[in-house]
């Protein structure tokens, strides 16, 4: 029988099956961090039960750490607990820990790839929704709540309900200045918030397969914005070549067998998904959003919607107060929205690709009177890989502040927070109300976009921008 | 986790879709290690104006709706995050029950995993809902889950339908980690058969 991509994980993951109850799926995979984690712990203590599988389970610090200076001791008495205890944690129960003053440290989405510890054809799970990343792989890659942190913690398995299929198939190459980030702002604009929601998605097409490992990240990052389970891409030589030489990665003979499987996940020719969506590449433009969901997204050269253009009253009243909170007026042009913040960073954008291409935007210029900017690398490699090419001195030149990995201003639960009432352009994930601060209003856009934001002011088209200054 | 069977509450309306976690639970209250507590911080920013004082305006602090224990609600309820801090909030501050068109995917498992019910009805159902309960004071409903009917006060009865091993879990307060590791075997026998790129050999690197 013909299968998917998806069907060829599944069925070689599957512990145990009955009738009626879902299925028992190995888990290759388990990375954890300080916020989800510490009462799943509690539970394992509380039932004197052990990890199983502690060689395959590894943690970071990412969510609440500071992005300030590393040597200075954290103020925040209730961060540094979660902290410590994810050490404690991690030490009682035999775990690897990148802690914080770990050169491995980073957002875990980041550092999973680029250790090697996320490789094609496996189960990889965390307690943090945007762990679709690593579905980029080619790997069944989900988000899990913490009562199933503790269950894979204590059992290595993971009890799953088959998904549904979707290809997502994006033919077409994308033209200058539009970027990863703005095609899945674009699948996720059309299939709404909850679209993907009971499914599995796979991207296809040749506008997916010419992208590079870091982009392909970004895509299946935002998967979960569009409502969907996980979302991947099928392993190819991209791939291979990214693995190649990765610290947790199979080498030498083992790599060349590993490789030898890998080439066979692919979905067979004439095997079938649940649904089908078509884009093209070619004809997408750079992407923001003006409102409180990555669906509610447009043309950098369009305007802020009207709530009387759409049919449906649930969705009218949500633009309403979409616009009431971000405060903006209905017909507003886009380009004309003047910012206060900027901050390129996230499991989203905080790659070392997206911190080149956001340097090029901004070399020689300055960030705009008024404007606060903000890099924030994904994690430590990134930060000395982008600092060897001297890119913190194009940053820091132009007015950025330049700082320590971790989630930081993406969802705001260290002190990088946006004050009530100020508009920011990031390269993050989700734009919901409050994500980045209290009353902070957050459009969402490329790298590249964020970067030449941050020299006007306002948004600008990217297209039109001189990209090689 | 507490068996969950018959149920009776008063109705909240929450009119609002794609009602994300950080909505439910604002981040700067995941810093809690425990399980417990996390009541008081449900819909904070929509609950309090920011200078602590509560928002007269929000649907949670009006009187009529005091002691409410189902949560009615729009699609997509749970979007987002995948914190299961919302389902602890939720739990922590009454809510049982759920009723709302659609839900999130890690929402809707976090629910299971914490004895609460998430009842999905049709949109035109929860609509109807809606417009009773702003027509009623006191509203309330009493949810049966082993015959999968919720009654409402004029003694109609809606049927919902549920998945039969989730349903099973609820009402027997069953805990996941001790059914699995009744499959210990079989979880052996897979574990012995990994492929060497899934496993990770120390000595290597």
């Amino acid at each position: 029988m013909p299968l998917t991509l998806f069907e060829k994980i599944w069925q070689s993951h599957v512990v145990h099956e009955e009738e009626g109850r879902p299925s028992l799926l190995w888990i290759d995979r388990h990375l954890i961090h300080e916020v989800t984690s510490p009462q799943a712990f509690d539970g394992l203590r509380m039932a004197s039960r052990k990890v199983r599988r502690p060689d395959l389970t590894f943690a970071t610090v990412d969510h609440n750490i500071p992005t300030t200076d590393r040597s200075v001791p954290i103020q925040d008495p209730i961060s540094k607990k979660q902290i410590d205890a994810l050490s404690k944690n991690c030490t009682d129960f035999g775990i690897t820990c990148f802690n914080i003053n770990s050169p491995n440290q980073g957002i875990i989405h980041v550092i999973g790839p680029e250790l090697g510890i996320t490789l094609p054809g496996m189960t990889i799970v965390a307690g943090d929704s945007h762990t679709s990343t690593h579905g980029a792989f080619g790997s069944l890659a989900l988000g899990i709540g913490t009562s199933e942190v503790e269950h894979v913690l204590a059992t290595q398995c993971l009890w799953l309900e088959k998904p549904k299929s979707l290809e997502v198939h994006v033919d077409g190459a994308p033209p200058r200045g539009v970027t990863a980030k703005d095609i899945i702002l674009t699948i996720i604009g059309r299939l709404g918030s909850a679209g993907g929601t009971g499914s599995v998605i796979e991207y296809s097409g040749n506008a997916i397969t010419s992208l590079s490992m870091e982009e392909r990240m970004t895509i299946c990052n935002m998967t979960i914005e569009g409502g969907a389970r996980a979302g991947m891409i099928a392993p190819d030589e991209t791939t291979f070549r990214y693995i190649q030489g990765r610290r947790y990665a199979p080498k030498g003979k083992l790599l060349v067998g590993a490789e030898e499987y890998w080439r066979g996940l692919k979905t067979d020719a004439d095997a079938t998904f649940d649904r089908k969506v078509e884009l093209n590449a070619s004809k997408m433009t750079p992407q923001v959003t003006w409102g409180t969901t990555p669906a509610m997204v447009t043309d950098v050269t369009g305007k802020v919607p009207d709530p009387d253009d759409f049919q449906d009253p649930q969705m009218r009243g949500a633009v309403a107060s979409a616009l009431e909170y971000m405060a903006l007026e209905p017909g507003t042009i886009i380009q004309s929205i003047k910012l206060d913040r900027v901050f390129i960073g996230s499991c989203t954008n905080s790659r070392l690709e997206d911190l080149v291409a956001a340097s090029k935007m901004v070399k020689g210029r300055k960030v705009a009177p008024g404007v606060r900017a903000m890099v924030v690398p994904g994690s430590q490699l990134v930060k000395y890989q982008a600092e060897e090419r001297g890119l913190h001195r194009i940053f820091k030149e132009a007015g950025f502040e330049w700082r320590e990995s971790g989630c930081s201003m993406c969802l705001g639960m260290n002190p990088d927070i946006l004050a009530p009432g100020e508009r920011c352009a990031s390269t993050s994930n989700r734009n919901f109300e409050g994500r980045q601060g209290r009353g902070g209003r957050t459009h969402l856009v490329s790298p590249i976009m964020a970067a030449a934001a941050a020299v006007t002011g306002h948004f600008v088209d990217i297209r039109s921008w001189d990209m090689e200054s | 986790m507490k068996p969950f069977n018959h149920h009776k509450g008063i109705v909240m309306p929450l009119d609002r879709v794609n009602v994300d976690t950080d909505q439910i639970v604002p981040k700067q209250f995941l810093k809690l290690v425990e399980r417990t507590g996390f009541g008081q911080y449900l819909f904070y920013d929509w609950r309090f104006q920011a200078d602590g004082c509560p928002n007269a305006e929000f649907v949670l602090n009006h009187p009529r709706y005091q002691g409410g224990a189902v949560l009615l609600t729009r699609g997509n309820f749970g979007c987002g995050s995948s914190r299961e801090h919302a389902a602890w909030a939720l739990l922590d501050y009454g809510f049982n029950v759920l009723i709302a068109p659609s839900y999130a995917d890690i929402f809707y498992n976090n629910c299971f995993k914490n004895g609460i019910l998430p009842v999905k009805l049709d949109g035109t159902t929860v609509n109807k809902l809606f417009q009773e309960v702003e027509g009623e004071e006191g509203y309330a409903v009493s949810t049966d889950l082993e015959n999968q009917t919720i009654r409402k006060p004029d003694g109609k009865i809606i049927n919902f339908e549920i998945d039969p091993y989730r349903k099973k879990c609820l009402l027997e307060g069953l805990d996941d980690i001790s059914l699995t590791l009744q499959l210990e075997e079989k979880i052996r026998s897979h574990e012995g058969k990994l492929q060497p790129f899934q496993v990770i050999d120390v000595k290597r690197l």
